[in-house]
C-alpha cells in the first residue's frame, strides 16, 4: 500500500471507521422495526431474483442465435391468476404487521411520562412537566415509555429519532403525539426530517438517554424551579382565566376542575372528550366548542398566548384533574424508588403536578 | 405457430424523398405546425434543454453533500438547488417526457390516424409547456424559490422570501398543457382508430397512454386550484391553510398529494407502455397475457387516486384512515407486480436480440422492480414511521422515476429513433453507454437506501459525518452516470447525418407506424390503413414480408 499517499489512506481508515449502514437499536420498538424491515428485504430480494433470473435465463435460452424461431403465446389465465394472488397475499401480510407495529408506536400505554416537544424554525423547545427546559436536547430516562407531545409554533417539522425507529411530524395548530421507550444509554440523533426552509439542516439535536439514576440527578440539576402545570397556574392568574373560570357555580365559565378527559356535553347537543387539543383549542376558538349552558362571550387568545404558555395552560388545567393528579404522583414514586442513594438530598426538587 | 424474424438489410435502404421533416423550411412552418410529429420534435428539444438544467442541479446536489458541512453553497442555495431541481425534473420532464414526445408522435400512426384529434390544442399545450417553462426558468434567474418540490404549507405561504408565486405560475401553465395532451389523446383514442383497431387490436402503448391521459385529466386540474389557493394565501391571506386563521395546513397536504400522487402515475405509465412495445419487438413474440397488461394500466390509474393518503401517515390524520390508504396502496402495487411478470413470460420462447432499447428495457425491469418493492416498505405502516422523509424515500422514487421512468424513455427515444428521423443510433457506443447508464443508477441510488435505514434525512445541506462514506458513493455514482447521460446527448444528434439509413422497419416491429416509410409523410398514411389482425402478429409480418419479396422478386 505504499504507493497510496498516507494522507489518501488515513481518509480510508477514518472513513472505515465511520462507516455503518445500520443505526443502533436502542428502543423497545427497535427489534420489532427491524425484524419488519428484514422480512421487507427479504421480499425484495426474493422478487428481485425470480425477475432477474426469468430475464437472465430466457435470454439465454432462448436467444436469437439458439432459439431462431418464436413461439408465439396468447398467455395464461392460470399464470396471471397465480401472480395476482401470490403477491397480493405476501403484501396483505406486511399490511398487517405494519399496521400493528404503527398503533403500537403511535399510542403510548397510559402510564407513560409526558414530554412536550415544540418545534420552531430552527430548534427544538424540549418542555419537562417538571419544568426542565431544553434546547436541540432531550434527555429520558431509559426503561419508562416516554409519550412526545409535539406542536409546532410556524411551519410543519418532524420529529425524528433514527436509533428508536420513531418519528412524527410536528404541526402547527394541532397536538401530535409519538411514544417510545429507551432501551440502551446513550446519545442519539434528533432530526427534523420535514424540510423547513433555511437552516432545516440546522434544525438536529441529541437526545440522551440515560439511566434512572442519571436521569434523576439531570432532572433536579436543571430545573427552572417551577414546574409547568406551576407556570400555567401563574399565567391563569395573570391573563385573568379566573374571572370567569373561578370554579363557582354562579360563574360565567365552566368550572375546568376535573375536567381533563371528561366527556363534555357542548351547546348544539354533541358531546367531546376534553383532551389536550381541545383545551388548547378551547384558548384559542372559544367559540368553537361551547359547552352546553354557558354563553359563547369567551374572547379569542390567539395570538396572544404562544405554544410554550399554552402548554402550561393546558398542564395545569390537566393538574385540577385528581384522576391525573394520582397518576402523576405515582409515576413520581415509581422514580424515586428506581434511584435511591446517588442524588440524596438534592433529588426531590423535580416538581412534578401541583400536589 | 412460430415466426422466424430477420432484420432488413440497410444496405438497400434509402431515405424517402419526402418526409414530414421536409414538407416544408424555415423556423415559421415549425413553430406554426399542426403536425403531431413536428411537435413532438419541438417537445423533444424543449424537454432534453429542461433535463440539462436539471441534470447539473442534481450534480450541484451531490458535489455539495460530498462533504458533511455545507461548503459548497450556503443552505438557502442549496435548498433553491434541490427545489429547482425537483420542480423542473418533474413537471418540466417526467411529466411530458414519453407522452409529449414519443406518444405525441406515435399515437396518431399507431391507431392509424393522420394526426390527434385536434392539432392545434397539440400545439397550443406546447407553447403553454414553454410558457410554464419560461416562467420557472424566470423565477430561478431571479433568484429562485426554495419551497421543494412540494410547496408544504404554511412554510411557501407565509415564512419564506423567494418567489414561490411565480414557480407555481409555471407550473399552473405547464398543468394545463398536460391537461390538453391527456385530452387529445382520450379523444383521438376513442374516435380516430382506423377501420378494424377494436380497443384490442390497440399497441399497449396505447392502452398505456389512455390511463396516463385519465389521471392527467382528472388530477391535473385540483393541483391548478391548490396552487392558485398557496399564491391567494400569499398575497391576500385568505386563510385557508393558515391555522391562526380557522385553515387547516393538512387540507393542503390532502389536496396536493391528491394530484401529486397520480402524478407519479403519469409519470411511470407512458414508460410502462414503451417497454411492453420494446420487449415485444425484440423477442419477436407477441406480449404475454396482452390484456392483463392493458388492464393493469387501466388499474393503475384507477387505483392511484386512492392511495395519497400514504404521504401523510406520520402527520397526525386519523390512524383508521392510515389503515385504509395503507390497504389500498398494497392493492396498487400488485398491477405493476402483473406487469414485470408478463414482459419476462414474454421472452419465454421468445428469439431475443440485445439492441439498445432492449437493454434499456432489462434496466427498467431490474431498477423498477426494486423501485416497486421498496414501496411496499413505504406502504407498510410502521415502516413507514422511520423511512419516510429520509434517504431510502429518495432513493425509493428515483429508483421508479429515473431507474424506471428514464430507462424507459432512452429505450423509446432509440427504438423510435429510426422511424422519427429515418436513421439509425451507432449501436456499439448506445450499448455502452445504457451499461454506463445501469451503473452509474446503481452506485448512485443504492446507497441511498442505506443512508434512509440510518436515519439520514433528506433535503439536508449539511449531515453528520457518520453518514459521509455513503455520500461519497453516491456522488462518484452520479458522474457515472452524467456521462452515461452525456453519451445519447452526443451521439444521436450526431446520427442526424452521419446514421446509417434505416429503411421503413429496421427492426421488424408489427405496429402501424412501423409500416409506412421513415420519416413518416405529414399525412402518415397515404390510404387509411385497415387493421385487419391482432396486436404483435409476428405471422401477419412475416407473411406480408415474404409477399412483399415476392411481388417485387
Amino acid at each position: 500500500m505504499s504507493h497510496i499517499s498516507p494522507v489518501l489512506w488515513q481518509f480510508l481508515v477514518h472513513w472505515l471507521k465511520q462507516f455503518a449502514i445500520f443505526p443502533p437499536e436502542a428502543s423497545t420498538i427497535a427489534p420489532y422495526a427491524d425484524a419488519l424491515y428484514f422480512a421487507l428485504v427479504g421480499m425484495t430480494i426474493t422478487g428481485l431474483v425470480l425477475v432477474s433470473s426469468m430475464v437472465l435465463i430466457f435470454s439465454i435460452r432462448y436467444s436469437k442465435d439458439r432459439h431462431p424461431e418464436a413461439v408465439q403465446i396468447e398467455g395464461s389465465t392460470l399464470l396471471e391468476a397465480t401472480w395476482t394472488l401470490i403477491p397480493l397475499g405476501i403484501f396483505l401480510v406486511f399490511f398487517v404487521w405494519g399496521a400493528l407495529l404503527y398503533f403500537r408506536i403511535f399510542n403510548a400505554p397510559p402510564d407513560s411520562m409526558n414530554v412536550y416537544v415544540v418545534g420552531k424554525q430552527w430548534m427544538w423547545k424540549v418542555e419537562h412537566p417538571g419544568g426542565q427546559h431544553e434546547i436541540d436536547a432531550l434527555h429520558i430516562p431509559v426503561g419508562r415509555p416516554i409519550q412526545v407531545t409535539l406542536i409546532s409554533q410556524d411551519v410543519f417539522h418532524s420529529f425524528s429519532i433514527p436509533a428508536f425507529r420513531v418519528k412524527r411530524e410536528a404541526i402547527p395548530g394541532r397536538y401530535t403525539t409519538v411514544y417510545f421507550q429507551a432501551k440502551t444509554p446513550g446519545k442519539y440523533h434528533l432530526f427534523c426530517t420535514q424540510y423547513c426552509g433555511t437552516q432545516h439542516s440546522g434544525m438536529i439535536g441529541w437526545v440522551y438517554a440515560m439511566t434512572p439514576e442519571d436521569y434523576r440527578a439531570w432532572a433536579a440539576g436543571s430545573t427552572s424551579g417551577a414546574s409547568l402545570a406551576q407556570n400555567g397556574e401563574r399565567l391563569f392568574a395573570s391573563m385573568g382565566c379566573n374571572a370567569c373560570h373561578s370554579g363557582d357555580a354562579a360563574a360565567r365559565g365552566p368550572s375546568l376542575a376535573n375536567i381533563y378527559n371528561s366527556r363534555i356535553r357542548l351547546a348544539d347537543g354533541s358531546t367531546m372528550v376534553a383532551s389536550e387539543a381541545y383545551l388548547r383549542d378551547s384558548i384559542l376558538n372559544p367559540s368553537t366548542h361551547v359547552p352546553a349552558g354557558y354563553a359563547p362571550i369567551m374572547p379569542t387568545y390567539q395570538g396572544q398566548i404562544s405554544e410554550d404558555g399554552l402548554i402550561d395552560l393546558v398542564e395545569y388545567i390537566k393538574s385540577l384533574d385528581s384522576n391525573y393528579r394520582v397518576q402523576q404522583m405515582m409515576n413520581k414514586s415509581e422514580i424515586s424508588s428506581a434511584q435511591e442513594a446517588p442524588v440524596g438530598n438534592t433529588a426531590p426538587a423535580q416538581g412534578v403536578a401541583k400536589p | 405457430m412460430s415466426t422466424i424474424v430477420s432484420l432488413p438489410d440497410q444496405a438497400t435502404a434509402k431515405l424517402p424523398r419526402k418526409s414530414y421533416l421536409n414538407e416544408e423550411y424555415g423556423i415559421k412552418s415549425w413553430l406554426l405546425t399542426g403536425d403531431h410529429k413536428r411537435i413532438a420534435m419541438l417537445y423533444l428539444m424543449s424537454i432534453t434543454f429542461f433535463f440539462v438544467i436539471g441534470g447539473m442541479l442534481a450534480g450541484l446536489i451531490r458535489l455539495e453533500l460530498l462533504t458533511p458541512p455545507s461548503d459548497l453553497m450556503a443552505t438557502d442555495t442549496y435548498n433553491k438547488v434541490f427545489s429547482m431541481h425537483g420542480i423542473i425534473m418533474i413537471f418540466l420532464f417526467l411529466v411530458p417526457s414519453v407522452p409529449a414526445t414519443i406518444g405525441n408522435f406515435l399515437i396518431p400512426l399507431m391507431v392509424g390516424a393522420k394526426d390527434l384529434a385536434f392539432p392545434k390544442i397539440n400545439l397550443l399545450s406546447w407553447y403553454l409547456y414553454v410558457i410554464g417553462g419560461i416562467i420557472i426558468l424566470a423565477a430561478m434567474v431571479l433568484g429562485g424559490v426554495d419551497t421543494g418540490w412540494t410547496f408544504t404549507t404554511p412554510l411557501s405561504t407565509h415564512y419564506l422570501n423567494t418567489h414561490v408565486v411565480t414557480a407555481a405560475m409555471g407550473i399552473f401553465f405547464a398543468g394545463f398543457s398536460s391537461i390538453f395532451t391527456g385530452l387529445n389523446f382520450i379523444v383521438t383514442v376513442h374516435r380516430m382508430r382506423c377501420p378494424g383497431m377494436t380497443w384490442f387490436r390497440l399497441p399497449l402503448f396505447v392502452w398505456g397512454h389512455y390511463a396516463t391521459s385519465i389521471i392527467m385529466i382528472l388530477g391535473t386540474p385540483v393541483l391548478a386550484i391548490t396552487l392558485v389557493l398557496v399564491a391567494l394565501e400569499r398575497t391576500i391571506n385568505i386563510g385557508v391553510f393558515d391555522p391562526t386563521k380557522g385553515g387547516d395546513p393538512l387540507l393542503f397536504q390532502h389536496l396536493f398529494w391528491f394530484y401529486s400522487h397520480p402524478a407519479v402515475y403519469i409519470m411511470i405509465l407512458p414508460g410502462m407502455a414503451v417497454i411492453s412495445e420494446v420487449i415485444s419487438t425484440f423477442s419477436r413474440k407477441r406480449v404475454f397475457g396482452y390484456t392483463a397488461v392493458a388492464f393493469s394500466s387501466v388499474a393503475i390509474a384507477v387505483f392511484g387516486f386512492l392511495v395519497w393518503e400514504h404521504h401523510m401517515f406520520i402527520m397526525g390524520v386519523s390512524q383508521y384512515s392510515a389503515l385504509v390508504f395503507s390497504l389500498l396502496t398494497m392493492l396498487v402495487a400488485v398491477p405493476s407486480a402483473i406487469k414485470i411478470f408478463n414482459w419476462s413470460m414474454t421472452l419465454y420462447k421468445g428469439s431475443i436480440t440485445f439492441e439498445t432499447p432492449m437493454l434499456y428495457a432489462f434496466g427498467f425491469i431490474g431498477l423498477f422492480t426494486i423501485g416497486g418493492l421498496t414501496g411496499i416498505f413505504l406502504a407498510t405502516l410502521g415502516m413507514d414511521i422511520h423511512l419516510t422523509e429520509t434517504y431510502f424515500i429518495v432513493a425509493h422514487f428515483h429508483f421508479v422515476m429515473v431507474g424506471g421512468m428514464l430507462m424507459a424513455y432512452l429505450a423509446g427515444i432509440h427504438f423510435w429513433w429510426p422511424k422519427m428521423t429515418g436513421r439509425m443510433y451507432p449501436e456499439g457506443i448506445s450499448k455502452v453507454s445504457a451499461i454506463v447508464t445501469f451503473i452509474g443508477f446503481i452506485v448512485t441510488f443504492f446507497p441511498q437506501f442505506l443512508l434512509g435505514y440510518l436515519g439520514m434525512p433528506r433535503r439536508y445541506a449539511a449531515y453528520p459525518p457518520d453518514f459521509q462514506v455513503l455520500n461519497v458513493f453516491s456522488t462518484a455514482g452520479a458522474s457515472i452516470l452524467g456521462i452515461g447521460y452525456l453519451l445519447p446527448m452526443l451521439y444521436l444528434p450526431w446520427s442526424l447525418i452521419y446514421g446509417k439509413i434505416a429503411g421503413n422497419n429496421p427492426w421488424q416491429a408489427t405496429g402501424l407506424e412501423w409500416q409506412i416509410q421513415s420519416p413518416p409523410l405529414t399525412e402518415n398514411f397515404t390510404e387509411i390503413p385497415v387493421m385487419d389482425h391482432e396486436a404483435y402478429d409476428y405471422e401477419w409480418l412475416a407473411n406480408k414480408t415474404q409477399h412483399e419479396v415476392q411481388t417485387v422478386g
